[in-house]
């Protein structure tokens, strides 16, 4: 039987990968982006188990509501990346580095 | 006679405020014709008051005109103590000024700051008599400001010349000295009666004189001794007693006419008129008489000898002016503050005609001021030759000149007052002025000799333009020589001997010399006369004249040899003491010096190096080492973001 552990290992191991990519990847722009968008998702993840272990669905109308609004978020964060790209010719990361001090 | 007042200390401030602003509009002649205007009515009010007091017998006014502040009960006012003291100041100063003022007609003639020198000395007017004129401390060091910032002004008049800004700074700054004394007086003065006035001041002497104060813990001083030394030190910085003299000799560098009227007949005064008027305070205090009476016998003395061997005409005026205010200290200290307020009078028109005669050479030989190149200048300038002769008796004593019976009583008076059985202080005092008798007349002929008479040493091209002055300069000559040959005639017995003063000077019993010794021999001007063949002063100073006749013009060639033979004792005299060392290197260095180390040690290196720039470079480097940890790289910030994040977490759930 998978119960809500299994569930919420998931998550985890989502948010942990996602995480270890936004660090470890030093070159790509857009894998950035997707780790956020993964962070998320593993969020949602555990909204959606815990929604259907407690038998609450607000838990899965929220779910709805995130994805609409980190859609729009991937959206403009990729029109930045599109600027960005015209203005410097490169979205490498190591590259964008105006903010050393 | 309030209005009166009133006109006479604001006519020439408003003559000097329109020829100063509105010089440039109303022109040369329209300035000088308003200033001499503003002056010539106060002169005119000022004999009148006189005249009240001295044949209408009108008494003494104390007005107050204006109340300025009033702080914790302590009234500042502006008012008017006029009685016979300030009836004659009032007049001696308005007289002379108004003859240097016609005089500076000639004199200025071709300076482009001709206005704004009118305007100078009309404004020095208003200030000497709102000085002379006070009723109490606060007006009087008003005045005694005023007249010092427009000698400075004036010193420095011809404002391009370097030698003459330097002569105004140092005038300037010594007179701070005195003045930071004579402050420190007034407010000794406030402490012990609370109050400025200076009738409320003179009645509560007795009781200033009965307390002490330790300025220095342990060591209680009288009260009345330190304010009379601290205020004396004002009038040693005003009036030039040393070692505070250094200045006047400098201030010579100013053009005559206020060498006449500022540096000789009257702002110097200003200090022997202070203590005159602050007898009843002086009195109570033999300490601060004594001191009075030493520094003035060793200006008079020391002063003098200077004036032998200068050699710019003005300058040995200066040291003969330095000398005579010497005399007149001594006077104050004796007591006999009749006979210095007399030889002030006295002095004011013989060396005010001195400098003006002085001047009037000057002009003829094109701003010529080294004796060395005039010489039997008498043939060319008759007016200035006699002149000159009557002002040069005068100083020396001469008989019947009114030198003559200030400076013989002024003797007479140091000599009877026995200085209160102080041997030393006695022998001090009555040698000094004795023997500058003798130095007065050998300074004052030797300048006149090597003037006027012997071979003419100027060159060839100024000899031809040499003529008489115009009219404008010898009128005032002849008008100041009238007073300085007779006017001691007449005033000699009502001032001395006649009570002309009443209660505007106060004398203790026992200390008044004048009024208990020499009334008492005293028969009349004349008697004074023919007694004079028998006192040393008058063989002094034939005696001086005749040295001078000797050494100067019958026998060149010997002080020339004596200059040699003695040149340490001219060296000496040359660097007047080095007192202007002493005061240049010595304290102004020292000063400099002090400024220099508190500039570069304290204010650059201790306050803006380490304190302000100090605390600056350190948040620079600190920020140096912190921002190594700013890369620049996303991943980094992000990556520190989640550590804190997680640690942030792992405290709220476990640690708390």
């Amino acid at each position: 039987m998978i119960g809500l552990e299994h569930y919420l290992t998931v998550a985890a191991m989502l948010f942990v990968l996602s995480i270890a990519g936004i660090i470890i990847n030093r070159r790509n722009l857009i894998i950035l982006l997707m780790c956020i968008e993964l962070m998320l998702l593993a969020v949602n993840f555990n909204f959606i188990a815990f929604s259907r272990y407690l038998g609450d669905e607000t838990g899965q109308v929220f779910v709805f509501f995130i994805l609409t609004v980190a859609a729009a978020e991937a959206a403009i964060g990729l029109a930045i990346l599109v600027v960005l790209f015209r203005n410097r010719r490169s979205i490498a990361v190591q590259e964008l580095n105006t903010l050393k001090g | 006679m309030y209005s009166y007042y009133l006109t006479i200390v604001l006519a020439p401030l408003a003559a000097a405020i329109v020829a100063g602003l509105a010089g440039k509009q109303i022109g040369r002649a329209a300035s000088h014709w308003v200033t001499i205007a503003g002056v010539g009515i106060s002169c005119i009010l000022s004999l009148v008051v006189l005249k009240n007091m001295f044949w209408g017998g009108a008494g003494s006014e104390n007005i107050s005109v204006y109340t300025w502040a009033v702080i914790d009960g302590l009234h500042m006012e502006v008012g008017f103590l006029v009685d016979r003291l300030t009836a004659l100041m009032m007049c001696v100063v308005t007289f002379v000024s108004l003859m240097v003022h016609i005089y500076t007609i000639g004199y200025m003639r071709e300076d482009p700051g001709y206005q704004r020198f009118f305007s100078y000395i009309s404004l020095f007017t208003f200030a000497m008599l709102m000085l002379v004129m006070s009723n109490n401390f606060l007006q009087l060091f008003f005045g005694w400001e005023a007249v010092g910032l427009v000698s400075y002004l004036l010193i420095g008049f011809w404002l391009k010349k370097e030698t003459a800004i330097f002569a105004n700074l140092k005038a300037f700054l010594v007179n701070r000295v005195g003045d930071f004394g004579f402050i420190l007086g007034i407010a000794g003065v406030v402490m012990f009666t609370g109050s400025l006035d200076y009738a409320t001041v003179f009645s509560s002497a007795d009781s200033i004189a009965a307390q002490n104060i330790e300025v220095f813990p342990g060591a209680p001083w009288n009260a009345m001794t330190l304010i009379c030394i601290l205020l004396f030190i004002g009038a040693m910085g005003k009036s030039a007693q040393a070692p505070l003299h250094v200045w006047l000799p400098d201030s010579m560098e100013g053009p005559t006419p206020i060498s006449a009227l500022i540096h000789a007949a009257t702002m110097v005064t200003a200090g022997i008129f202070m203590v005159a008027r602050m007898s009843p305070l002086f009195e109570l205090s033999t300490t601060a008489l004594a001191v009075v009476i030493v520094i003035g016998s060793i200006t008079a003395f020391f002063m003098g000898l200077l004036g032998i061997v200068q050699n710019d005409i003005k300058r040995v005026i200066a040291y003969s002016t330095l000398s005579q205010l010497g005399y007149m200290t001594v006077a104050l200290g004796a007591s006999a503050y009749s006979a210095a307020i007399f030889h002030l009078m006295t002095h004011a028109f013989f060396k005010a005609l001195l400098f003006l005669a002085a001047g009037s050479v000057i002009i003829a030989l094109h701003h010529e001021q080294d004796i060395r190149k005039m010489g039997g200048i008498r043939k060319y300038m008759p007016i200035t030759y006699w002149t000159s002769l009557v002002g040069s008796l005068a100083l020396i004593g001469f008989p019947g000149s009114s030198g003559f019976f200030s400076k013989d009583l002024l003797i007479e008076a140091v000599k009877d007052s026995h200085w209160q059985g102080q041997g030393a202080v006695y022998w001090i005092a009555y040698l000094s002025v004795l023997l500058g008798v003798f130095v007065t007349a050998l300074y004052s002929f030797r300048m006149f000799f090597l003037v006027f008479h012997g071979k003419e040493r100027m060159d060839a091209e100024t000899k031809t333009h040499l003529h008489e002055t115009p009219a404008v300069v010898t009128v005032p000559l002849i008008l100041l020589a009238i007073p300085s040959a007779i006017i001691g005639w007449f005033t000699v017995g009502p001032v001395l001997f006649g009570d002309y003063f009443g209660d505007s000077v106060f004398v203790v019993a026992g200390h008044d010399v004048i009024g208990e010794h020499l009334a008492a021999t005293w028969h009349g001007s004349l008697g004074l006369l023919t007694h004079a063949l028998m006192t040393p002063v008058f063989w002094l100073a034939a005696s001086g004249v005749f040295v001078a006749w000797f050494l100067y013009l019958k026998r060149p060639d010997i002080p020339e040899t004596m200059k040699t033979k003695f040149s340490g004792i001219y060296n000496l005299l040359d660097r007047k003491y080095y007192f202007d060392d002493l005061w240049i290197k010595g304290f102004a260095a020292g000063g400099r010096g002090i400024g220099q180390f508190l500039w570069q040690k304290g204010d650059e290196l201790l306050i803006d190096g380490l304190m302000v720039n100090g605390t600056a470079k350190a948040v620079g480097r600190m920020a140096g080492v912190m921002r190594q940890i700013q890369t620049g790289y996303l991943y980094t910030y992000a990556f520190a973001m989640i550590i804190g994040l997680t640690a942030l977490l792992s405290w709220l759930i476990w640690l708390r």
